[in-house]
């Protein structure tokens, strides 16, 4: 059998991949590909155990956030698409007003 | 209607009369509708007069001839020692009462009073201020009748110097005259002399009784509550005494009576012969309870009486000013009362007052018929032969000088008579005080002739000018005349009734032993004899000086220069007093200067002074209200600004500095819950 250490590993770097990518990248669309690869990370980790405990709950629980992730992509873009008409800027730094 | 329960609107009503005239009576005057001012004012002082007659015919059926009414309690309970050490409390109430005396007085009061309304009514029918004039003169009745009317001796008082102040503004009616106003302020300060004595008295009273109520005063010192003799009760009767004297002209405090004479006549006629100056009488009567008690000062009372009255009388006898001549008279008058008074005789003394009001009154309204007649005429010396042109005054004047001289039957020879003889009975130098009367009533007669004579018969010496317009009075001016002249004839026929009436108030105290002295009834005879052959011998006397040889009076007054000056200048006693109140050194001006620096420096400088300290401590605390507590107020916004500037910074608007800090809250809380 593969060690479940295995399967956690992989999901914290990809977590870290993608938490990485959502604080550092510029680009509004990077990072919306970074919050799924955190969604995915998670459903790595949900799956192992699953496998691991011989239940089903975790799967029952990845399909969840696949549905999730995808509606919450649709919105996150309609949101981008929406900025982009008014203010023609793709990247994060540039929307800053709600400031001091 | 109920007249004894009401008794509190007899002064009301004249009142209302004065409060009048100071709001619509200018109004009235302008608009000619000087009758209206007239009928209203003598027309209240006439429905006091019938209220007052109600109120007696009640009293006459009231139980002990007493009654009391306290309306309202006005100083109410102030704890203090009496002088014997007991607490007690001090009220004095706003109360009247009517017994036998107020009764006298008050029907005296209102009755003549009236009348003198009425004849004001035709002679000040051509003065400017006619409804100023009314105005006061009800005013004067208000607080004359407060006076006599009230239960105890504060409201007494109220009424007291309510009629010296309008005494005052009628003495300078006519404001413009210097002398008008002179003799006003004179007279307000020299009653104020006295005044301040029967403040002290009335003090004196109730730290001894511990009440000023005239009832449970009289109680008291009838049930041997006062020594007889003591020196409380002879400190208490001096104080009221000088009172008396200031109010009654008595000496040493009659020296603004002959001033007043610049008021004009019917002010003369009321308040210097009728009313005003017998309030001294009707308060030393009052309180006769208290003088009974304290024989030192009855012996002063009579001395005095009988003094002012012979000097008076002598003062009387060569003045020129036909008003003089019957101001002096007053005084002469009025020292006979309290020569009544004075021997205990306290009745007789009031007796005195009635018969007196009415021929004084009588006399005086008859003199500004004169006056009027003449256009202003007042000197003796520019009168004469006016029987004939005006015969109603003349007629009228007679009856008065009839009665004053006491010649029976007439009032005055009843009242004037029993002061002789009770004066005559008393034990402490009788004779003497007899002696003064029986001297005085001769002068009396002999001044009262020669002031008839002078005016009326004998050969005119009017001016021409005047002599063209000289007219009988109108019947507003004559109606009041005549009625006087019927009570001067029958007011004495009462004697006996009276006396008998006004006993209950004048009951002999217990604890004062018995004069023993009462000569024989027929003397009383021999002694009216004498009184009768007196008066006659002087009505004679003045007759060949002043009608048959006049130009004998005129040797005598050459012949005596220094006593007739002597005379002629009242003994020179307003110039005594001036030289010692006035300039003098001690008490005069100097030191009414001082005492008024003092009062603008001192007093005034203390009050400046306080209100210049609340100032002062109000700035400092201004300075506390506007920097300390402002500031504290001030320094939490400060503060809270302060605080947020660094917390603003948080908020830097990128999402991903918001992302970082949920990463790093996230690790903190699994780094501790994993701990």
């Amino acid at each position: 059998m593969i060690p479940i250490s295995n399967y956690l590993f992989l999901s914290t770097a990809l977590m870290t991949i993608g938490v990485l990518g959502v604080l550092t990248r510029r680009n509004m669309v990077i990072i919306l590909m970074s919050v799924e690869l955190i969604l995915n990370a998670v459903n790595i980790n949900l799956v192992a155990f699953s496998h691991y405990w011989g239940t089903v709950h975790g799967q029952t629980f990845a399909i969840f956030i696949i549905a999730d992730a995808a509606a919450e992509v649709a919105v996150g873009l309609g949101l981008l698409i929406a900025l982009f008409r008014n203010k023609e800027v793709v990247n994060a730094d540039q929307i800053e007003l709600l400031k001091w | 209607m109920d007249f004894l329960n009401l008794i509190w609107l007899i002064p009301l009503y004249p009142l209302a009369g004065s409060v009048l005239m100071l709001f619509i009576g200018r109004k009235l005057e302008h608009g000619h509708k000087n009758n209206v001012i007239g009928t209203i004012c003598a027309g209240l002082v006439g429905v006091a007069f019938v209220h007052a007659i109600g109120a007696v015919v009640q009293l006459v059926s009231a139980p002990g001839h007493f009654f009391e009414k306290p309306l309202y309690t006005w100083v109410a309970g102030l704890q203090f020692h009496m002088a014997n050490g007991a607490l007690s409390r001090f009220t004095a109430d706003f109360g009247y009462m009517l017994d036998p005396l107020s009764a006298v007085m008050v029907l005296v009061v209102t009755g003549v009073g009236f009348l003198i309304h009425v004849y004001s009514i035709g002679y000040m029918a051509h003065d400017h201020g006619f409804y100023r004039f009314f105005g006061y003169l009800n005013l004067f009745m208000f607080n004359m009748l407060t006076l006599v009317l009230a239960s105890n001796y504060v409201l007494m008082f109220v009424g007291w110097e309510g009629v010296g102040l309008c005494s005052y503004l009628l003495i300078g009616f006519y404001f413009q005259k210097k002398s008008a106003t002179d003799a006003g302020k004179k007279a307000f300060v020299v009653n104020r002399i006295g005044d301040a004595a029967f403040i002290i008295g009335m003090f004196y009273i109730f730290a001894t009784f511990g009440t000023v109520n005239f009832h449970h005063v009289t109680e008291a010192a009838r049930n041997g509550d006062l020594g007889y003799g003591s020196f409380v009760a002879t400190m208490i009767t001096m104080m009221l005494f000088i009172g008396a004297t200031g109010k009654s002209a008595q000496i040493p405090l009659y020296v603004w009576l002959p001033d007043a004479m610049e008021g004009p006549t019917p002010v003369s006629a009321l308040i210097h012969a009728a009313t005003m100056v017998t309030a001294g009488v009707y308060m030393v009567a009052r309180s006769n309870a208290l003088f009974q008690l304290a024989p030192d000062t009855m012996h002063v009372v009579a001395a005095i009486g009988a003094a002012t009255a012979i000097f008076a009388a002598s003062i009387g006898l060569v003045q020129t000013d036909i008003k003089r001549v019957l101001a002096y008279s007053t005084v002469s008058q009025l020292g006979y009362m309290f020569l009544a008074c004075g021997v205990g005789a306290f009745w007789v003394g009031i007796f005195h007052v009635q018969t007196h009001a009415f021929f004084k009154a009588l006399l005086f309204l008859g003199s500004g018929s004169v006056i009027h007649a003449l256009s202003g005429e007042q000197d003796m010396r520019k009168m004469g032969a006016l029987a004939n042109k005006i015969p109603w005054t003349f007629r009228f004047m007679a009856a008065a000088w009839i009665a004053i001289a006491g010649i029976p039957p007439l009032a005055g020879f009843f009242s004037k008579d029993e002061i002789l003889w009770q004066a005559f009975n008393n034990e402490w130098n009788g004779k003497i005080l007899w002696l003064v009367g029986f001297i005085t009533a001769g002068m009396t007669a002999f001044y009262m002739s020669r002031l008839m004579f002078l005016t009326f018969f004998g050969k005119s010496r009017v001016d021409h000018e005047v002599e063209h317009h000289i007219h009988e009075s109108p019947m507003v001016m004559l109606a009041p005349l005549g009625v006087l002249a019927v009570l001067s004839v029958v007011g004495g026929w009462w004697k006996s009734p009276l006396e008998h009436w006004l006993e209950p108030v004048f009951e002999h105290v217990k604890s004062v032993p018995a004069t023993a002295v009462e000569a024989a009834g027929s003397m009383e005879y021999v002694l009216m004899g004498l009184s009768i052959g007196v008066a006659l011998a002087g009505i004679f006397l003045a007759r060949y000086f002043f009608l048959s040889n006049p130009a004998a009076s005129e040797r005598l007054a050459a012949n005596w220069p220094g006593l007739h000056r002597l005379l002629l200048n009242k003994y020179y006693v307003d110039e005594v007093y001036s030289a010692v109140f006035v300039d003098g050194p001690v008490m005069g001006k100097q030191l009414g200067s001082a005492l008024s620096a003092f009062d603008a420096t001192v007093v005034d400088g203390g009050v400046n002074g306080a209100g210049w300290f609340a100032r002062g401590t109000s700035s400092i605390s201004i300075l506390w209200d506007s920097w300390i507590v402002d500031g504290a107020v001030r320094a939490v916004g400060f503060v809270t600004k302060l605080l947020s500037f660094p917390m603003r910074m948080i908020q830097t608007g990128f999402v991903q500095n918001y992302a970082l800090a949920i990463v790093g809250g996230v690790l903190l809380l699994g780094y501790y819950l994993l701990k």
